[in-house]
């Protein structure tokens, strides 16, 4: 059930025939063999992991944010709070701060947790000096599991931590945006005798929509460009393969010497962004000329006006 | 959106549930993979050169099952610290300042000598800018050194990137690390005089770890005294000093 995100890499098994002796054949066939080697095979499946962490990240942030701006504008008062402090806190820390200390901290909560549950009667402390220490069952991934699942492992503790930081970013747009709906269409739906459930429901949420996009289409945007972040997390992303295969490398470590090529890599690298980041836009005008339908906004008018 | 956040937690619960009943214990290696032809990765990319072949066979002396994972410089001690690996073997000299942190194995090699490389051969880098590696003994010597003016970078690659655009004069680094560089390169030379720092080269452990240290430690000394150890220095580290 779990997806693995680095498959073991077919060991040296060229994928051409004409690959054993890269040193004899040159030109497009050299740099057919060359685009096809083992590393360049976890450059291209890590062009697959950033694109799987964004489809999840972005569902999952923007849960995240209406869960803290429903939070921020609730009538329970602790509920409120909580979910002011959310929007407030994470907003106001720096990401690489947060990725660093959070993501740790998470980590070890996690084995704490385990430890506590697992390992009762253990006697030494958890703290030793520098050193974090839980039994060996309460370790997370265990020490003995496979690479994929550390790999698994933090590939989700990635997800949830982009999830939470830019799921505050989110819930503030989101907290806007419902206080930006028309006090009138609140106060007809009470008239119609709906509860705040229902006026939530039925017309707060499908309105604010229009309000928000154009704030999340930004996330959107600096989520995309913010993926290497991952390696932090120990997550192996483009950047840092379109580094390692830049770099210049001297005959006697591979069959594909070359200079520093990183700017070739990195061009690519520009290019996809910026294709990325084109869809992405086209994708949100689509959406936000959807979500103008029929609305009560100026742009809802004119479209009403031309139709 | 809440299945998807309820999928990944189970999957990870499950993950870990599903390994728990195994016991066994796997060591991890943790190395950079960045520094030729100490750790590199190969075409394949996978983790190569000479602590590969020397962790794989003190693995195999003390009868432990290992595996390898890359890790950034930078973040190689906090993640020891934290657990999230077991050994560090990545080209790391032993010295005090890290050993107030983590522990080390008795050295796998001779303090090896540190080199400068620069365009050309009458650089005075005494009196210049030098390029080395965030965290390394190198940049530590730079920053003491008082005519010359550091640079620090993350990789040791972006080093020599750096004397070849011109950002620095010369650049620092294990000599062994330079060697096959000024070898393939033509207009890249040494300078100076090397110099010698650090005590060797060690494997980097927690400090709670006295157990796997003891194991690595008698590893390393059934090493030396077969002279196998001598071999793979001579192998993979030609010019550096064999015990």
């Amino acid at each position: 059930m779990a997806f693995k995100l680095n498959p073991q890499l077919s060991t040296g098994a060229a994928i051409f025939s004409y690959c054993t002796d890269p040193s004899q054949i040159e030109g497009l066939a050299w740099l057919s063999c060359y685009l096809s080697t083992g590393k360049h095979m976890a450059l291209y499946w890590s062009v697959l992991t950033v694109l799987a962490l964004l489809a999840v990240t972005g569902p999952a942030a923007l849960a995240f944010g209406f869960g803290g701006a429903s939070a921020a504008r609730s009538r329970v008062a602790p509920l409120r709070w909580f979910g002011k402090t959310y929007i407030a806190l994470v907003r106001g820390v720096p990401d690489i701060a947060f990725f660093l200390f959070f993501v740790i901290a998470l980590d070890q909560g996690i084995e704490y947790l385990r430890h506590k549950a697992l390992c009762p009667d253990w006697d030494q402390p958890i703290r030793q000096g520098n050193d974090f220490i839980v039994c060996q069952a309460a370790k997370m991934p265990l020490g003995n599991s496979p690479q994929w699942v550390h790999e698994t492992y933090g590939f989700a503790l990635a997800v949830l931590t982009f999830a939470i930081v830019f799921g505050a970013f989110a819930a503030n747009v989101l907290y806007g945006a419902m206080r930006a709906v028309p006090r009138e269409q609140l106060e007809t739906a009470e008239a119609y005798g709906m509860n705040h459930r229902q006026i939530f429901r039925r017309v707060l949420v499908p309105q604010m929509w229009v309000y928000a996009l154009p704030g999340l289409g930004n996330l959107w945007m600096v989520l995309i460009k913010a993926t290497p972040l991952l390696f932090l997390l120990g997550v192996e992303d483009i950047v840092y393969w379109a580094r390692e295969l830049g770099g210049s490398k001297t005959p006697r470590f591979t069959d594909y010497p070359h200079p520093d090529w990183r700017i070739w890599y990195f061009l690519a690298l520009l290019v996809f962004y910026l294709i990325f980041t084109r869809i992405s836009e086209l994708v949100i005008a689509r959406l936000m000329r959807r979500l103008t339908l029929g609305q009560a906004t100026t742009a809802g008018e004119a479209q009403r006006k031309a139709a | 959106m809440r299945n998807i956040l309820l999928a990944t937690t189970a999957l990870t619960l499950s993950a870990g549930l599903a390994f728990a009943e195994s016991h066994g214990k796997t060591i991890r290696m943790g190395t950079e993979g960045a520094y030729p032809p100490y750790n590199y990765l190969d075409d394949k990319g996978e983790v190569a050169g000479f602590e590969r072949e020397l962790g794989d066979e003190l693995c195999l002396r003390a009868e432990l099952t290992c595996e390898w994972v890359t890790n950034d410089w930078d973040s190689i001690i906090p993640n020891l610290v934290s657990g999230n690996y077991d050994t560090i073997i990545a080209g790391m000299s032993i010295t005090d300042e890290r050993d107030q942190v983590i522990d080390f194995s008795t050295p796998y090699t001779l303090p090896d000598p540190s080199a400068f490389i620069a365009l050309s051969s009458d650089v005075d880098v005494n009196t210049s800018v030098i390029a080395a590696q965030t965290g390394t003994i190198q940049a530590s010597h730079v920053a003491s050194m008082d005519g010359a003016t550091l640079v620090e970078f993350a990789t040791p690659e972006e080093t020599i990137a750096a004397v070849k655009n011109g950002e620095a004069d010369a650049a620092l680094a294990d000599k062994g690390f330079f060697e096959p560089i000024v070898e393939a390169e033509s207009d890249i030379f040494f300078v100076g005089e090397d110099v010698l720092l650090g005590g060797g080269i060690g494997l980097g452990l927690r400090e709670s770890d006295g157990e796997l240290r003891e194991k690595f430690n008698a590893a390393i000394e059934s090493m030396k005294d077969d002279g196998s150890l001598n071999t793979l220095i001579e192998k993979h580290l030609p010019g550096s000093a064999t015990f």
